[in-house]
């Protein structure tokens, strides 16, 4: 018998598409030993989850493991029968999915469903599980352990559920847990208490994993070798400090390299310049619920203003409010100096065209039916009159602006881009309007590393040369370095501090700005013990953000 | 006799059946994963399929006339139909063949990837389109023509009492019943499609319309539809259709029961028509399009409903054969379309008590059967166009 823990040789993985199989995974080798934690980073696409699954043997519908051979200590998964299978997964083998919420069903109680893999497996009775599973929340360092398993999924927060899931993942003791980004959904805050909790649990159980992601700071954090994945093929593997410190592929190199991108630092504002956007006092409700208290700042001809802050913090209500789809209660808004009327129906074409929006997530920010000429092609019409072949060089010249070679898009439907296009269309359409002021929501948040990189470059030189005004919405503090001349901080829809960047990354903060500023992942492996060390183990995430508040 | 004790030895010997044949599989094929995982039900559904497809070949063959010369009917209806599926996929193989070599390359192209279902469904709806549009000079007789001979069976074989003149007979009043066939084709298919496409503009509108200001109007329309709905369709029809036939009569009566009928099956499409929209109406581009400042009729024709179509369209499938039985059930009740117009659900009421006549004459019973063999055949087809469209439009999607 060999000394890994799981084995695999030369896999190759197939997809259907349109009748015919595109390779996924081009031959990929894979090895763990019994204990050992590998991550699994690569772009969307890469085929770290598809990898991730065949290691327990499994695959997505319409999706063939082609080739290659797998074994899980001694056992050739891919020769096992349903039966052999049934009795490995779950009991020796578990899976922890990205979305804990989606993941959970809705219907029963956490217990209930923590229960149900020790007793079909006939590893303990009913009680004798619950009991356990109390244990194991105690150990992840849930709230009030005795009693949140009697909760059902909508009580508990998104960071609890995703500790009550790698509980559940536990609840057989198994020997290999493959988690796939289990934290990519959650905020910084909560991120932390998710990945220390994880870390103990599987040292402390010795517990094999296979942690894919594709966020690097995370994986320095969590794993003890790193494996970097691009299409389907392998790029290279190392341990973790061999791999952050000295990376040998360029590919790698490009990845680690990403976070270093910022912008130089613009001369401060002129004290008595009209700011382009001036947000005076607002307060907003849903109903009769206050989601907005008292939120002030200006945002200034060219510059950008980054607003952070985990969500729920009110970012995208300010937003809302900026663009007139829900008026404020109290405050006024003004653009140029002059004061916008607080509904956008209120409010002129002029008016509306000054102030343009640019969406997290492409893929609903942009009708699926509609070819980018039209998509792009519409508010040149609708707000310069263009039409014809004057509106079509027009829309060519926007997507010259936006890198997007004009002839060869041009036609396409949304579908037919990757995520980084379908984001620069969004952009080209936001400046066919030519406004003075752009929000930014979440703009990158849904791409890739190297590909939110090429946004913000893009975003960059458009202000430089357009000189556009920038909002800018993120929770990645990384983002706000990379771009930001300002920062407002938002807490529970307060602003919390705001000041030029250059004040805001150096102490004396505001407690919860230092909060969220030391909960950023760093590249350091050594960071998350670091930090464990210093706030204490108890006082972390959430619990922080309680007690200060 | 108890047919209990029948029925548990059958599903007993197919499970041995189905136990034995998973067995040898797996000891043929060398232990193939599709033998091995295989659950003890699915090999019985394999066994039970295969037991009735070689019922359905032994029942084919046996003689369709006893030694005394009568008729079988159940051995005979049952050739029909299977006769009738071979042809219809002969007919729609041949048809796509020739579809996939002729043509622009669009149209090649769109063939190529047709499945069967759907080039029958094409094939068909080409078919009634044509007797449709072309009928007075397709049918050998006029529509309201009496001839002197009544209740001639069809088949045109004067061995059988039939007639070539009149190959599917004639009524009991003595019409050619392939006329009125063809232009019932004109009469019922023209009138339902008519009906559908006016329940979906005005259900289309007004739910989307819901969708996107919401509010009191969404209100008001909603408990509107409610209200409509809370009726059962087919008597409120009924009910509005004398009412309207106080006023108007003839043609008049017939355009009264087209908005009648529209407005009745809008209150369907409303439902839909909002709810695809309240999804819609979520999306980021359509609250880009509203902070563009564009007007109501633009968010909802351009922005929206190209979005809806898919949903749309299924259900006009659906809708227009709904639309079409109501119609025949109105006429059926001798309500609808008015004699002497030719239209199938009325040939159905007139002709059904030939039924009567399937244990000893399969051939005279067989003649209400055509026209609602017809009216059959168009929903079938329609049904399996509807599908694959929605699963191109579908495959856009992803």
């Amino acid at each position: 018998m060999s000394d890994f823990l799981v084995e695999m040789r030369d896999v190759r993985i197939e997809g259907r598409s349109d009748e015919t199989w595109m390779p996924i995974i081009n031959g990929v080798d894979l090895t763990l030993k019994k204990g050992e934690v590998l991550g699994l980073i690569g772009e969307s696409g890469a085929g770290k989850s598809t990898l991730g699954l065949a290691a327990m043997g499994f695959c997505r519908d319409g999706v063939r493991i082609s080739g290659g051979s797998v074994m899980f200590d001694g056992i050739d998964l891919l020769a096992a029968s349903a039966e052999q299978k049934r009795q490995l997964l779950g009991k020796r083998i578990a899976y922890v999915a990205q979305s804990a919420a989606a993941s959970f069903n809705p219907a029963h109680k956490l217990i209930d469903q923590h229960t149900e893999a020790p007793v079909q497996h006939g590893i303990a009775g009913k009680a004798e599980s619950a009991a356990d599973g109390v244990e194991l929340y105690r150990k992840l360092r849930l709230p009030n352990p005795d009693e949140i398993g009697f909760r059902y999924p909508h009580q508990v927060s998104g960071g609890q559920l995703q500790r009550a899931m790698t509980a559940m993942a536990m609840a057989c003791r198994p020997d290999l847990i493959i988690f796939d980004e289990p934290t990519t959904a959650l905020d910084v805050t909560t991120q932390i208490e998710v990945l220390a909790s994880i870390r103990q649990i599987v040292e402390e159980f010795d517990t094999a994993a296979i942690y894919i992601t594709h966020d690097l700071a995370v994986v320095a954090q969590m794993a003890d070798r790193i494996k970097v994945l691009l299409k389907g093929d392998e790029v290279e593997e190392a341990d973790t400090r061999t791999m952050l410190s000295e990376p040998t592929q360029e590919y790698t190199k490009s990845l680690w390299a990403v976070r270093a991108f910022e912008r130089p630092e613009k001369p401060p504002v002129a004290s008595d310049a009209t700011p382009v956007i001036s947000v005076q006092g607002i307060t907003a409700a849903y109903g009769t619920v206050d989601v907005l208290n008292d939120v002030s700042f200006d945002i200034h001809a060219g510059r950008t203003v980054a607003v952070v802050g985990e969500s729920g913090s009110g970012k995208s209500t300010t937003a809302r409010c900026i663009t007139g789809l829900l008026p404020p209660r109290i405050g006024t808004i003004e653009l140029d100096g002059e004061p916008l009327p607080l509904d956008y129906r209120k409010r002129s074409k002029e008016q509306l065209r000054q102030v343009q929006m640019i969406y997290q997530m492409a893929d609903t920010a942009l009708n699926p039916r509609k070819s980018i000429g039209e998509i792009i092609g519409r508010p040149v019409e609708f707000y310069m009159g263009l039409r014809g072949g004057a509106k079509r060089k027009r829309v060519a010249e926007l997507m010259d602006q936006i890198e997007l070679p004009a002839d060869q898009y041009i036609d396409r439907l949304p579908s037919e881009l990757s995520g980084g296009q379908k984001q620069r269309i969004g952009i080209a359409r936001a400046l066919a309007a030519e406004p003075k002021f752009i929000i930014c929501d979440e703009v990158t948040s849904a791409l890739d590393q190297l590909v939110a990189e090429g946004i913000l470059k893009l975003l960059a030189r458009l202000q430089d040369e357009l000189g556009l005004s920038y909002m800018f919405i993120t929770h990645d503090l990384a983002t706000v370095r990379a771009i930001a001349d300002e920062v407002v901080v938002m807490k529970d829809g307060v602003v919390v501090e705001q000041g030029s960047k250059r004040d805001m990354f150096k102490p004396p903060h505001h407690a919860y700005t230092d909060l969220l500023l030391s909960s950023v992942p760093e590249m350091d492996p050594d960071w998350l013990t670091n930090l464990l060390k210093e706030r204490g183990v108890d006082n972390i995430g959430d619990a922080a953000v309680g007690k200060m508040s | 006799m108890s047919s209990v004790p029948w029925i548990l030895g059958a599903i007993v010997v197919l499970l041995a059946g189905g136990w034995i044949m998973r067995l040898a599989g797996q000891k043929l094929t060398g232990n193939k994963p599709f033998f091995r995982d295989m659950p003890l039900a699915v090999a019985f559904g394999y066994v039970l399929g295969a037991a009735l497809v070689l019922f359905g070949i032994w029942f084919y063959f046996q003689p369709a006339v006893t030694q005394d010369g009568v008729p079988v009917a159940s051995v005979q209806f049952f050739r029909w139909a299977v006769q009738g599926v071979l042809i219809g996929a002969a007919a729609a193989y041949l048809f796509r063949l020739v579809g996939r070599v002729v043509g622009t390359a669009g149209s090649r192209k769109v063939f190529r990837q047709m499945p069967l279902t759907a080039a029958f469904g094409v094939l068909v709806i080409l078919i009634y389109a044509f007797l449709a549009i072309f009928a007075p000079a397709l049918a050998p007789h006029g529509q309201e023509q009496v001839f002197g001979q009544a209740n001639i069976v069809p088949g045109g074989n004067p061995a059988l009492g039939g007639n070539p003149d009149f190959p599917l007979g004639t009524d009991q009043i003595g019409r050619d019943i392939l006329s009125r066939l063809i232009y019932g084709a004109q009469n019922t298919v023209g009138i339902a499609f008519a009906t559908t496409v006016l329940a979906f503009v005005l259900g289309g509108t007004f739910g989307f319309l819901a969708a996107t200001l919401r509010g009191w109007m969404d209100q008001a329309l909603s408990r509107l539809v409610d209200v409509l709905m809370a009726i059962p369709s087919l008597i409120f029809s009924l009910l509005l259709i004398t009412v309207a036939s106080a006023w108007v009569s003839g043609f008049g009566l017939t355009v009264a029961m087209v908005v009648i009928i529209a407005v009745i099956d809008s209150t369907r499409v409303f439902r839909l028509a909002r709810a695809v929209g309240m999804n819609i109406v979520v999306m980021d581009y359509i609250e880009a399009a509203k902070l563009r400042g564009e007007g109501l009729p633009y968010l909802i024709f351009r922005e929206i409903l190209p979005n809806a179509t898919a949903p749309l369209l299924a259900e006009f499938g659906l809708r227009f054969c709904f639309v079409f039985l109501t119609i025949s059930a109105l006429s059926f009740l001798g309500l609808g379309i008015q004699p002497p117009l030719a239209d199938w659900g009325t040939m159905v009421k007139d002709l059904s008590a030939f039924i009567n006549y399937a244990s000893f004459a399969p051939l005279a019973a067989s003649v209400p059967l055509l026209a609602a063999g017809a009216i059959a055949l168009l929903t079938v087809a329609v049904n399996f166009v509807v599908d694959w469209m929605l699963n191109r439009s579908s495959g856009l999607k992803d």
